[in-house]
Order: C-alpha cells, then sequence, then structure tokens
C-alpha cells in the first residue's frame, strides 16, 4: 500500500513540473505586472527598466522558472511583485487564503457526502416512491443552479432572518460579511454561536450542487447492486432486508460515489472561489480576483500551483478508498 | 435538429406492404428522432429554449432602448417604460438581459462545440491509434484536470480579451477532456469490430475509419455529452463574468449582469431575480433536453417507448 502511494506520487511529479512550466510560461508571457508602476505620472522608462531588473523580470523565462522552482520548494514562494500589495510574502498570503477555503471546502465536502449518500439510498430502496421524485426533481434543479446564485439568495434569506431575531429582541446569528474580525470570543456558547452563524450559509451553498450530484449518482449505483446477483444471493439465504442493504447493498454502491466525490474537488473548489465572493470572505476567491487584476506572477503560480497539488492528492486518496470499500480492488 | 417533422410511414414501399413491415423500414435516426419528438419535457424544454433565444435576438430590433444606453434614470422601478426597471448608471434591464442572453447561448454553445470536436477527434485518435498517441494524450488530460480552470481561464481572458469568442475558446479549452475519455472508450471497444477490420482491409485511411467509420456509432454519447457540456459552459462563463473575469463591461452577459446587481437583491429584487432565472432556464432546459437526448438514444434505461 505504501509502496503504492509512493509510486503514485512520483508519477503524479513530471504531470506537476510540465503543469508549473506551462502555467509560469503562461503567467510570464501574457501579463505584464508593472504596468500599474508603468501608467503612474512621473515614472520614467528608466524606473521601469531598475523595478524589471531589481526584481528578476529582465532575465530569461527559463531561468526565471527555475529560481522561481528552487524557491518553491524550499518554502520561499517570492514576494508579490506588483505594487499595491507593497512586496507581500506569497507564501503566507496564499496559505492563508487557503486555509480560509478549504474549511468551507471540507464541512460543504462532508456535509455533502452524508446527506447525498443517505437520500440517494432511500430514493434507491424506495424506488419511484414520492421521496424518489421530490430527490430527483430538487437534483435536476441545482444541476442547473450557478452556485454564487444559491449563495446570494441564501445571504439575502440570512439578512432577513438576522433582521427578525433582532426585531424579536434577540441577537444577529447569520453572519453575511466574513467572518468576525477579531476571531472567536467569548466562552464556548457564544464560541459555537458565531461559528455556526459564520459558517451556515457559505457552507449550505456550496454544498447543495455536490449534494444534488452525489445523491444521483449514490441512487444509480444502490439500484444497480440491489439487482446483482449476490444481492439476490443474499435475500435467498434469508437474510433480512435492513442487512442486505446495509452489508450486502450499500458498501459496494459507495464506490462510484467515492470516485466523484473525489474528483470533484477541483469542481468545490471553483464554487468556494464563488462562494466566498458573495459572503465577502477573503480566501483563494479574492486572492485570484486580485492577482488577476494585477497580473502578479508570483501570487498567480502559488495559486495555481497549489490547487493542482490539492487535486492531485485528492485523487489519491480516492484511489486508497477504493481498497477499503472494495475488497476486489488490489492495487499494484 | 435538423428535420422536426414526424418521419412518414407512406412511401413507395408502403404500397401493398404490411403495416408492420413500415415499422421495421424506420431507420435508426428516424427511430431516435421519433422517440424524442415524443419525449414530452425535453420538447417542452426544446420550445421554451428556442423561445427564449428567438426572443433575445428579435427582442433588441424592436425594443425601445439599446444595452449600451445610459440615458434612462438611475435605479427606476419596472414601469411600462422599463418592465424590467434600470440599473444604477440607467441602463434598461430588459435590453440588457436580450445582449447577455445572446452571449450567454452565443458562448455555451461555440464552447460546447469546440470541444466537443477537439474531445471526438483526440479521444478517437488516442483509442484507434493507441501507444505514443494515447499516452500523449492521457497525459494532456491529466494536465488539463489538474489545472484549476477557474484560474488559468480568468488569466487567459484577461491577457487576450473577453470578447465573447475568447471566452467561449477558453472555456472549451477545460471542458473537452470528458468527451475525450468517453470517446476514447468507446472507440477501444469498437475498433476490435468487423466492420472496423473490413474498411481496413479495403485501404481507408486512419481519418476515413474514425469519421467514416467510427464516429457515426458514437452519435449517441457524442449528442448527449455535447448538449450537456452546452450547459456546463453557460454556467462557467456566468461564473468567470460573474467575478468580472470573463466577458468585460461595457459588453455584457447574463453573469455580468448578476455580479453588478446583485447587491441589489433585498431592495430590488427584480434586477437580481430576472437574470437570475433566465440563467437557470437557459441551463434547465439544455439539461432536460440532453436527458430526453438520452433517452431517446437509449431506450432501455427509459420509459419513454417509441
Amino acid at each position: 500500500m505504501i509502496r503504492y502511494i509512493i509510486r503514485r506520487l512520483l508519477i503524479s511529479i513530471p504531470v506537476l513540473l510540465v503543469g508549473t512550466f506551462l502555467s509560469y510560461v503562461m503567467v510570464t508571457s501574457l501579463g505584464d505586472p508593472l504596468s500599474e508602476l508603468r501608467a503612474k505620472p512621473g515614472v520614467t522608462e528608466a524606473d521601469v527598466q531598475a523595478a524589471a531588473h531589481a526584481l528578476g523580470l529582465d532575465k530569461p523565462v527559463l531561468v526565471r522558472y527555475w529560481d522561481w522552482l528552487t524557491g518553491f520548494v524550499q518554502g520561499d514562494w517570492g514576494t508579490s511583485v506588483a505594487l499595491g500589495t507593497a512586496r507581500a510574502d506569497v507564501y503566507t498570503m496564499v496559505t492563508d487564503a487557503l486555509w480560509v477555503t478549504v474549511q468551507l471546502v471540507i464541512a460543504a465536502q462532508v456535509l455533502a457526502i452524508i446527506l447525498g449518500v443517505a437520500v440517494g439510498v432511500l430514493a434507491a430502496v424506495r424506488q419511484y416512491s414520492i421521496f424518489d421524485y421530490t430527490a430527483t426533481s430538487l437534483a435536476f434543479l441545482m444541476f442547473s443552479m450557478p452556485v454564487f446564485c444559491v449563495a446570494i439568495l441564501l445571504k439575502s434569506y440570512g439578512i432577513q432572518l438576522n433582521n427578525l431575531l433582532v426585531s424579536l429582541g434577540l441577537d444577529r446569528w447569520l453572519t453575511t460579511a466574513g467572518p468576525p474580525t477579531g476571531g472567536y470570543t467569548g466562552d464556548l456558547g457564544e464560541v459555537v454561536f458565531s461559528y455556526t452563524g459564520t459558517f451556515l450559509l457559505p457552507t449550505i451553498s456550496l454544498m447543495l450542487i455536490s449534494f444534488a450530484a452525489y445523491s444521483r449518482f449514490q441512487r444509480a449505483s444502490m439500484l444497480e447492486t440491489l439487482h446483482s446477483d449476490y444481492v439476490r444471493t443474499a435475500r435467498a439465504k434469508g437474510i433480512s432486508q435492513a442487512r442486505v442493504i446495509f452489508r450486502h447493498a450499500f458498501r459496494n454502491a459507495l464506490i462510484p460515489v467515492t470516485t466523484l466525490a473525489a474528483l470533484s474537488f477541483g469542481t468545490l473548489f471553483t464554487g468556494a472561489v464563488l462562494t466566498e465572493t458573495v459572503f465577502g470572505w477573503h480566501g483563494m476567491g479574492s486572492l485570484l480576483v486580485t492577482a488577476v487584476r494585477q497580473f502578479d506572477p508570483n501570487i498567480l503560480m502559488g495559486w495555481l500551483v497549489v490547487v493542482a497539488i490539492a487535486v492531485v492528492v485528492f485523487n489519491l486518496i480516492a484511489d486508497i478508498l477504493y481498497v477499503f470499500l472494495d475488497p476486489r480492488i488490489r492495487l499494484g | 435538429m435538423a428535420d422536426l417533422t414526424a418521419p412518414t410511414t407512406s412511401g413507395p414501399r408502403a404500397a401493398g406492404a404490411h403495416e408492420f413491415d413500415a415499422t421495421k423500414a424506420r431507420s435508426q435516426g428516424e427511430l431516435v428522432l421519433r422517440r424524442f419528438l415524443r419525449h414530452k419535457l425535453a420538447m417542452t424544454s426544446l420550445a421554451t429554449l428556442v423561445l427564449l433565444i428567438v426572443m433575445a435576438y428579435v427582442g433588441p430590433v424592436f425594443w425601445a432602448f439599446s444595452y449600451e444606453d445610459t440615458s434612462s434614470g438611475s435605479y427606476l422601478a419596472p414601469s411600462p417604460d422599463h418592465p424590467l426597471g434600470t440599473t444604477q448608471v440607467g441602463k434598461d434591464l430588459l435590453a440588457l438581459l436580450m445582449r447577455g442572453t445572446q452571449y450567454s447561448i452565443q458562448i455555451g454553445l461555440l464552447a460546447a462545440l469546440a470541444a466537443t470536436v477537439l474531445g471526438v477527434l483526440l479521444g478517437a485518435l488516442s483509442g484507434y491509434l493507441r501507444g505514443f498517441v494515447d499516452s500523449l494524450v492521457n497525459r494532456v488530460v491529466d494536465l488539463l484536470l489538474i489545472l484549476p480552470l477557474i484560474g488559468v481561464a480568468a488569466i487567459v481572458i484577461r491577457a487576450i480579451s473577453g470578447a465573447w469568442f475568447v471566452v467561449a475558446l477558453t472555456v472549451a479549452a477545460f471542458l473537452w477532456m470528458q468527451i475525450a475519455r468517453i470517446t476514447r472508450g468507446e472507440t477501444l471497444s469498437l475498433s476490435e469490430r468487423e466492420f472496423v477490420e473490413a474498411a481496413r482491409a479495403s485501404g481507408a485511411g486512419t481519418w476515413r475509419i474514425i469519421l467514416k467509420h467510427l464516429v457515426p456509432n458514437m452519435v449517441g454519447s457524442i449528442t448527449v455529452n455535447a448538449t450537456l457540456t452546452v450547459a456546463t459552459a453557460v454556467l462557467t462563463e456566468a461564473a468567470l463574468s460573474f467575478l468580472g473575469l470573463g466577458v468585460q463591461i461595457p459588453d455584457t452577459s447574463l453573469g455580468v449582469i448578476i455580479g453588478e446587481n446583485y447587491t441589489q437583491v433585498m431592495m430590488r429584487p427584480w434586477l437580481f431575480w430576472a437574470p437570475f432565472l433566465v440563467l437557470v432556464l437557459i441551463s434547465l432546459t439544455i439539461n432536460f433536453i440532453g436527458d430526453g437526448l438520452r433517452d431517446a438514444f437509449d431506450p432501455r434505461q427509459t420509459k419513454v417507448r417509441a
């Protein structure tokens, strides 16, 4: 198993290397990080040249890529080049933003898997019932929903709920403008109160769309296993319905959802970027928007590479989970 | 949709023939079309979508305001003059919506077309030739799957331009992989079949075999996936434009309109709800059409009978 993990990680290194190189060429050749400086009144061409030289922007792409890569693996991700962020350290910027986004993504992913699997199994066991039809229609609606619109709607209803709470003489609960600036303070009850209030709406809006996909997949694969020969055999042996469903069918029916959950990490990430923007969180979403506006190569590279690595890791996790779920699969 | 009239059972071969013979004479394509035409949800969706498209393209000809016209007052409430009110800078929302719908549809269709052509060609090529080409295409797919679409697309669009076809082709560059994988899988099994061997024996080249013998046999899954890709492309474009990283103002798309106006959702709900409903309607109808096509191509999976 450990050998398999190591081999898989080794295989993904060349892909990541090519990916970073192409990204680097793209990022450095497409935009000019010094355009803001250039546009300032009183800045001469010599000033721009000097700034470019000081930042190493005048070296050939290959040299710059090598410098960037050797720095990156040692944890030195460079500084932001554009003027706006005043040469901030990219490592801290990206990891801070990543932490915000990852919290949101994991919370949403866990909720979506639990709910999606539960609804999918129930819809399959009660096929063509009212529950099944309702779940199917809702899933279809959710598929067609842009995630940022769900977030906008939830936010507006959250504000209304807050107003209702205030008019009832209670504290406002749901936060619709980013996490509290001073962190979560007070006794345990207050921390839980403000923590759930902060996370509830962004998590739900991010969760709903993956939830729809998982419930559909779970339903389909559960139906397939329920009609398979070994389930019929189990039934013929006189095993109870509940035991057949959970022991025999459910475990194997989890496999497709595991794949989907791991592979949809990238999609979920995009969703998180949008959800954050609506709720005013300073995560990977706002970092991307600023970095793209200023065309800051180091921030953009840090952003792209971190997401790419995350996707590779989650794909690997999916492969490992297969083995635990299905003893027929052997990793070689 | 090439031919929406139901296939007729009359014609030269009907003379003196049994009624059942006429049914047998239907070609595969006619059967699929027949099943699709009987799929109520898909047909309703198709009609709605066509209506929406016609309104988006024909509407501006008759409408009093242009999407660029900022002469109206700021944030006017809906009235007979401005049925959906105006935005902050005094643009008529209905005019914006029509232009935005045009763009969303154009981008969705072009992106899906480009992604499908690229995906089918590369998928079929890698499945048919195998070996080096196959591993090369697979590595490219792996690479594109780990690169975050939203980041790369934002960079490319920012650098080149926010013109609709640039947005469409950039989005397409990240949507072809699934179609390529499906096509590759089907090609792997189809290329073992006798008719491909026969074609090869009679001297057909690689491209002829792919285009004349393999692709026509995969038309079902290609059509279904292409349709679903349109919906994905429309939503992706909306997401990019919502962040301000796609289509650029003064031009507009549904994502731009939502991004510009969503802060008004409490005060002036129509400014958010109108573009939101149009966007959902577009992607919902396309998904239903795709579902209907899947049922029509693969009748075993469905309760709809031809």
